[in-house]
């Protein structure tokens, strides 16, 4: 619907998405300003902006009440780690269903894409056996397994399936005739041509890793292993009242890291999503 | 299959045709070892432990057939379960998807600054689940930051998190803020893979702005719309954090949604055998749904590549 617009149509237009904005924004906003004010100033009424004073304690005591320098180290390794390997096993499963033949490639995928439909919300109960039997309950393993191997890495399965079905024959036939095995094919030609894609995927695979909760309160137990979801909701007084300042500071510093490499690198962000596949 | 060009010759075994489908099933292995391991037997062990007494506490371990299938019907909680995850459910796919559709039309204008625009309503998406929803619960308070405002043009504002009609409402919102952005930009790249071309013809036709989007657009754009919304109901039944942090299922059931009710009977009462019972209620949901929607698929949706 690009036609040019009137002037008073474009102010009306830029008004109406400045007002739409401020539940996108002011929240975050909020949690920053409010993590450096005084626990004092916290509830000011009517509420203040911008902070009165400025108090960076709560900072230090984030640091103090839980190891939460250890806590932000576990959800880094483990999204880093689920999000390579998620990128590899789902590049390489996607490119299989999408460019080779072999028998019962058909059965095989629809298989795999059972697994969209079985959220690990269904199979929680099972996997926490199973767990408990390999004797991997308040470990990692659960939190690195599961989505790698599972539901979750199903979606990313499929939108490196979509992208490599769209790649023309011709790029690949010239390497065949060259002699060029599949593995070779894959990883020369076809894989450096799916930026795009594996870019979509690491970014869902990477949030949705870092975002994961109730898998954390089910198979972790001790705050030492606890990731960043689970510590955020942990700093309450001794009457289990949240202590808003601090937990205001923690949220800021699981946000800002994120927030910051999306504004820097929002273009590829927005468009690697933008091209996942389902634009029909 | 042609005969070898010699015919005394042995044919190799690894012929082309061979080595890929061999390549093939490496290339699948591990996300098929992986489904297997981690969703299907898991799949078929919670249908058995949903024809078991299970209490972790006593552990007690005892077949007994339908009876929590029984008990299931007879749950008195589980009409609010139920309630409280279709209200979820419905009002945020309505919400998430004509906002989004709102949003992306509107940045799909020819305007200066749309990059920015773009970002700023895209942000909560990379903000951390659990923080956005911290945030929320410290404004949606009685004394938070939305009554302060509220007050300020002289209006009282009610406990949000606290008040039966305005618990769920809150939850809905706040999740719809959250995650609307990821549609938005779907429905953005599909706007623009319209071909311009249409949109000259129907202006030369005399058809207005909305008749374009009515008769152009969203039938253009209808297959990342039902992608889109399968995507966006299979989610909301799965929701679970924003409940847990913002109203831990209350006040009374009202918020208590599927895998929230799930959680609790399995892990805080330790029911393992009535909590697979519930994860069977909630597959068959997700697999109806998914299932109805793709159906729909043929009725509702215009164009496909």
């Amino acid at each position: 619907m690009k036609t040019d617009l009137s002037p008073r149509m474009k102010v009306g237009l830029y008004g109406l998405m400045c007002v739409l904005l401020i539940p996108f924004v002011f929240p975050t906003w909020w949690m920053i300003t409010s993590s450096v004010k005084p626990i004092s100033d916290i509830f000011a009424f009517p509420p203040d902006l911008w902070p009165r004073r400025f108090d960076w304690s709560t900072y230090a005591q984030v640091f103090e009440l839980q190891p939460f320098a250890r806590q932000y180290w576990n959800s880094a390794y483990i999204a880093a780690i689920v999000t390579v390997v998620t990128m590899i096993i789902s590049s390489m499963a996607g490119y299989a269903f999408a460019r080779i033949r072999f028998p019962f490639s058909n059965a095989l995928f629809m298989v795999v894409l059972l697994g969209l439909l079985i959220p690990s919300e269904v199979t929680i109960v099972p996997l926490f056996q199973i767990f408990l039997s390999w004797g991997m309950i308040n470990t990692h393993w659960p939190l690195i397994l599961v989505p790698i191997f599972g539901a979750p890495s199903v979606f990313a399965t499929f939108v490196m399936r979509q992208f490599f079905i769209s790649l023309p024959n011709e790029l690949e036939e010239a390497a065949r005739v060259d002699g060029l095995g599949r593995f070779k094919i894959f990883w020369t030609i076809a894989l450096p041509l799916a930026k795009p894609a594996l870019g979509a995927v690491a970014i869902f695979t990477f949030l949705h890793s870092w975002n994961l909760y109730l898998e954390p309160i089910v198979f972790l137990s001790s705050t030492q292993m606890f990731t960043l979801p689970q510590a955020l909701t942990q700093f309450t007084d001794a009457y289990g009242g949240a202590m808003w300042n601090i937990q205001l500071a923690a949220a800021t510093m699981t946000a800002i890291p994120v927030l910051l490499v999306f504004v820097v690198a929002q273009k590829q962000f927005v468009e690697g999503l933008a091209h996942t596949g389902l634009k029909g | 299959m042609s005969a070898p060009a010699s015919s005394k010759s042995k044919p190799p075994f690894w012929t082309i045709a061979r080595r890929d489908a061999a390549a093939g099933y490496v290339f699948i292995a591990p996300q098929l070892l992986g489904i297997v391991t981690f969703v299907l037997v898991p799949l078929g062990l919670v249908f058995w432990y949903s024809l078991h007494e299970w209490n972790v506490l006593a552990s007690s371990f005892n077949f007994v057939g339908a009876a929590n299938y029984q008990m299931l019907l007879a749950d008195p909680n589980l009409p609010a379960v139920l309630t409280a995850s279709a209200i979820f459910s419905a009002g945020l796919v309505v919400l998430n998807m004509s906002l989004a559709l709102l949003l992306a039309v509107l940045l799909d204008q020819k305007l200066k600054g749309m990059v920015v625009f773009r970002t700023l309503f895209f942000s909560p998406v990379v903000v951390s689940l659990v923080a956005w929803t911290i945030v929320w619960s410290f404004l949606l308070q009685a004394n938070g930051g939305i009554n302060g405002m509220l007050a300020v043009v002289g209006i009282e504002g009610p406990n949000w998190l606290r008040t039966p009609t305005t618990a769920m409402i809150s939850v809905v919102v706040v999740q719809v803020f959250k995650n609307v952005g990821l549609n938005m930009v779907l429905f953005l790249a599909a706007l623009q893979g319209v071909p311009k071309e249409l949109y000259e013809a129907a202006r030369v036709d005399g058809a207005g702005r909305f008749k374009q989007f009515r008769r152009i657009t969203l039938p253009m754009i209808s297959p990342t719309i039902l992608l889109t919304s399968i995507i966006t109901i299979v989610g909301s039944l799965q929701v679970f954090a924003q409940i847990a942090v913002l109203t831990q299922g209350g006040p009374g059931m009202t918020t208590t949604v599927l895998v929230y009710y799930l959680y609790q009977q399995a892990f805080q009462f330790h029911f393992f055998g009535y909590g697979s019972t519930l994860s069977i209620l909630l597959f068959v949901i997700v697999a109806v749904l998914t299932f109805a929607q793709w159906q729909l698929r043929k009725r509702i949706v215009f164009y496909e590549n």
